[in-house]
C-alpha cells in the first residue's frame, strides 16, 4: 500500500500513513493525464522535426545554414 | 540582526519511499514560505514533476504557466500553461532513468501565504544534465496560482508520474519574515 509522510509543523512530529483509496485514485488519474500529455508532446515534436527536415531538404541547406539566415 | 529565515520543518524519505510528503499545521507567524526540495521519482523516465496542493484543496483551483529548457537540442525549450487544475505543479524532478543517485532540485516560493487573496507561487527547478533522450527537460520556471483566499496551513507534495519519491528525497519548509 502506498504511503505518505506527514510532518506536523507545530510539534515537529513525523508519521507515515497509508494513502486513502481516494488519494490513490486521484494520483493515478493525474499520472494517466500526464502520460497522455507527454505522448501528445512527443508526437507533436516528432512531426515538427520531420517537417523541418523535409523543408531543409527541399531548400538544400543545413540546419546551421538556416540558423545563419535567421540570425 | 533579525532572524528572517527560519526552518519550520523538514523530511527525508526513508527506505521504501513514499508517495507524498505533507506539511501540516504550518504556523501563521511568518510572511512568506519557501520550500526547498530534492526529489527523485521512480518513473521510467528522465524527468518528473511534483503535484502540489494547499490545505488539501482538491477543486480545479490551480493554474500554472511554465518555461522549460530541453536538453535534447541546444537552445530548445518548451512553454505552456494549465488552467483549472486540481494540483499546482513544480518541475524539474529527476525520474528513475536519470543518472543514478541524482535528484532534481526545486525551490518554491510562496509570498503572503496568510493573505486573504489568491496565492501566487514561483518555482525554479533543475535536474541532472547527462541525459540526451527526448523530453529531457532540465531546467524549469513555473508561475503557479491557487485561487483561494484561505491562509495556507498545509502543503502536500505528491508524486507526479512516479508512484514513489525514492529514499533520500527531501523537503525543507522555511518561514520568511519581513522583519
Amino acid at each position: 500500500m502506498p504511503t505518505k509522510v506527514i510532518v506536523d509543523c507545530s510539534t515537529g512530529e513525523t508519521s507515515i500513513v497509508e494513502l486513502t483509496a481516494e488519494e490513490i485514485a486521484e494520483l493515478e488519474a493525474s499520472r494517466i493525464a500526464a502520460e497522455d500529455q507527454r505522448q501528445a508532446a512527443e508526437v507533436e515534436a516528432a512531426a515538427k522535426a520531420e517537417a523541418k527536415a523535409a523543408l531543409l531538404d527541399k531548400l538544400g541547406i543545413t540546419e546551421d545554414e538556416a540558423k545563419l539566415l535567421l540570425s | 540582526m533579525a532572524t528572517t529565515y527560519t526552518l519550520i520543518a523538514s523530511s527525508t524519505v526513508g527506505s521504501g519511499g513514499v508517495s507524498s510528503i505533507d506539511f501540516n499545521s504550518i504556523p501563521s507567524t511568518y510572511t512568506d514560505l519557501k520550500l526547498v526540495l530534492s526529489l527523485r521519482g521512480n518513473v521510467a523516465s528522465i524527468d518528473d514533476y511534483v503535484n502540489i496542493r494547499f490545505n488539501t484543496s482538491s477543486g480545479a483551483n490551480y493554474s500554472n504557466r511554465y518555461l522549460q529548457g530541453d536538453g535534447s537540442n541546444s537552445g530548445a525549450a518548451a512553454s505552456g500553461s494549465f488552467t483549472s487544475q486540481t494540483y499546482n505543479y513544480a518541475f524539474q524532478i529527476s525520474g528513475g532513468n536519470s543518472t543514478a543517485s541524482t535528484f532534481g532540485n526545486v525551490e518554491l516560493y510562496i509570498p503572503n501565504y496568510l493573505s486573504s487573496t489568491n496565492k501566487p507561487s514561483l518555482s525554479f527547478g533543475a535536474a541532472e544534465t547527462n541525459g540526451t533522450v527526448f523530453n529531457n527537460r532540465q531546467i524549469a520556471l513555473n508561475a503557479g496560482l491557487w485561487n483561494q483566499t484561505a491562509a495556507i496551513t498545509s502543503i502536500n507534495l505528491s508524486v507526479g508520474s512516479s508512484t514513489l519519491w525514492v529514499q533520500y528525497s527531501s523537503a525543507y519548509l522555511y518561514g520568511i519574515s519581513n522583519a
